[in-house]
């Protein structure tokens, strides 16, 4: 069966997204995302250095990844502009994850700020994903105003709490006509599964991978639970036990007469 | 409003009291929280703690991991003058002491610079005496112009300045403002800072909010362990990130606890301080302040940074001199502000790291 994430004209086979920082090393990352066959990695633009005398995080990339730049370090609209325009000038290419972070203690998004830079870059040839609190009214706003998908998140940056975010999430993939892909929070397999059955786009997943013991097959294992996820949702995963029967029909007296 | 109210609520607040309630119990809950606040703090500091300490080390290490994965940050020190008109009883640079002064000439630095630049460092710290005659703002702005072609992030360790000061060196590329207030106890600061602007407690006090008002990035804050009782100093350590990551959350927090180091004048620190009360003092912070940046400085020898990265460093100094045209000018013996413990290079540091399993960060930000 075909089944692609198609975004900007390109077809996206794997539905784990990957972000790149935490990692022990560039060559631990690297094995990471090969193993995952990973098709879209984010990367910080804050932490590429194109500098000779220290590696750069993207020679690091796989070549038929899609790096997606991230805005990692912006408190302002203007800010996350500004480091969208730079990630195009230094090659990075249009793919920007929109992180406007003005909370340092829990880094949630702000969405107002990330509403607006959306707005802007969309009308600039950027093909965007906003990170952003699932809020469906402002999630309403940023496809109006063109975003590509849109990236709640399902607990707080590095928490591995998993989505505790569900109720919201699951009424934005109702509602929202663009890919939905959760973002943040994820802490194992079976959480990233649990967002795919519910009908997420993709996940995005980086600390839970980063900084587990043996990164490259936890990449492979969040990459099958996101198959095996994504499969289930497809499938049509049988309603269980939410609905009771009762004993005595309530609807019974309809065909009593 | 300023800290300095906070401070004065606390003055008379009896911590050694709030311990005595301290049970095992709560020690194990605030272990657990997803949110600890003031009490799970003390509870956390309490000499009572100590018995807990794996258990806290361990937690800070989960939080370290998931907020820093496993990465380091590098930076190294550039201290750019030496004159001070201050009498700090423990510092080696107190203008009584008879050291060669020097100040680096705008030539000396782009050397210096060059230098560093060559090691692959991205993040450098300025630093100078407190001398508004011998390095004015108006020198500070001129070497963060030379610095800026070299390093991506600049942070200063200077006298405390006015708002409009700070708006100036930002708007000439700083991003980092490093202030510690070294001792919080009022008193014993009266006690230990005899003569020179740095005797007004207060405007110290609020230097790193004129920072974050002003626009400063990063905001360090530390005390120098060594001369106030330390469970105090940290419990107002601890009031004062608080307090300021609440008002500005935008900024990034940093905390950082150097300890007192032999230096030339043979201060002997008033409260010794000992390892395992600075690894409990380091994992308590990263449990309540999990995403601030811990700085650890060459003050501490090789073997002991090594083991406090795990429990929540998350920056380290590699390639450090104190001295000032330390890189250049050679060496000249009792004119450092504090002797170096770890002489490490930073291709040795870069080596530990990896060996260790961490990612040493050359580069983490971008002039915006």
């Amino acid at each position: 069966m075909d089944d692609f994430l198609e975004i900007a004209g390109k077809k996206i086979k794997n539905r784990l997204f990957i972000g790149t920082g935490k990692f022990s090393s560039y060559k631990v990352m690297q094995e990471a995302l090969e193993a995952a066959s990973c098709q879209v990695a984010t990367v910080a633009l804050r932490r590429v250095d194109s500098d000779s005398k220290t590696e750069n995080i993207l020679d690091f990339i796989p070549k038929n990844c899609q790096i997606m730049i991230n805005t990692s370090g912006a408190r302002t609209a203007e800010e996350a502009v500004r480091i969208a325009r730079l990630a195009k000038a230094v090659g990075a290419g249009n793919w920007i994850k929109i992180e406007v972070i003005r909370d340092n203690k829990y880094l949630l998004p702000d969405n107002l700020e990330t509403l607006k830079t959306v707005e802007i870059l969309a009308k600039n040839d950027f093909v965007v994903f906003p990170y952003m609190s699932p809020d469906l009214s402002i999630a309403r706003k940023m496809v109006d105003v063109g975003a590509s998908a849109v990236m709640p998140l399902g607990s707080p940056i590095g928490s591995n709490r998993g989505i505790k975010t569900l109720e919201l999430v699951e009424i934005m993939i109702n509602e929202i006509k663009i890919p939905v892909i959760v973002d943040a929070g994820l802490g194992s397999p079976s959480q990233a599964c649990e967002c795919m059955e519910l009908g997420c786009a993709a996940v995005l997943v980086n600390t839970a991978i980063a900084v587990s013991s043996d990164p490259a097959s936890m990449a492979e294992a969040f990459s099958k639970a996101v198959a095996a996820g994504r499969l289930a949702y497809l499938s049509g995963i049988p309603q269980s036990g939410k609905i009771a029967s009762a004993s005595s029909p309530l609807t019974g007296f309809l065909r009593e007469k | 409003m300023s800290f300095y109210e906070v401070y004065l609520q606390y003055r008379d607040f009896n911590l050694d009291a709030a311990f005595t309630k301290v049970i095992p119990h709560l020690i194990q809950s605030a272990l657990e929280k997803n949110n600890p606040g003031i009490n799970d703090f003390i509870a956390l500091i309490s000499p009572q703690a100590e018995e807990f300490l794996e258990d806290i080390a361990f937690k800070a290490n989960e939080l370290t991991k998931h907020s820093f994965g496993k990465t380091v940050q590098l930076y190294t020190p550039l201290y750019l003058s030496n004159y001070c008109d201050n009498s700090c009883v423990y510092c080696g640079f107190n203008l009584h002491n008879k050291i060669q002064r020097r100040r680096l000439t705008l030539d000396e630095v782009e050397r210096e610079a060059k230098i560093i630049y060559s090691s692959g460092l991205k993040h450098i710290l300025i630093l100078t005496g407190e001398s508004r005659k011998e390095s004015p703002v108006d020198y500070i702005e001129d070497c963060v112009e030379v610095l800026k072609k070299y390093f991506i992030s600049i942070s200063i360790e200077v006298y405390p300045l006015t708002e409009e000061e700070y708006c100036r060196l930002i708007n000439s590329g700083v991003d980092g403002l490093v202030i510690y207030q070294e001792v919080y106890d009022k008193a014993l600061y009266a006690k230990l800072h005899l003569s020179g602007p740095k005797k007004d407690y207060r405007y110290r006090l609020d230097a790193p909010e004129r920072g974050a008002k002003s626009g400063m990035r990063n905001i360090s804050l530390g005390v120098l362990l060594g001369l106030g009782e330390w469970r105090k100093e940290i419990f107002s350590l601890f009031l004062h990130a608080k307090y300021l990551q609440e008002r500005f959350p935008e900024v990034d927090i940093g905390i950082a606890v150097p300890r007192l180091q032999p230096q030339f004048g043979g201060f002997n620190p008033l409260n010794p301080v000992s390892d395992q009360n600075i690894a409990q003092i380091i994992s308590v912070f990263r449990i309540l302040f999990p995403r601030a940046a811990i700085t650890l400085s060459t003050r501490e020898n090789p073997s002991f940074r090594e083991d406090l990265i795990p429990l929540g460093v998350s920056r380290i100094s590699a390639g450090s001199s104190t001295v000032v045209g330390g890189r250049t000018l050679g060496e000249i013996d009792k004119a450092s502000q504090f002797q170096i413990q770890d002489h490490r290079n930073v291709d040795q540091i870069k080596e530990m790291l990896k060996e260790k399993g961490y990612q040493p960060v050359f580069k983490d930000w971008l002039p915006i």
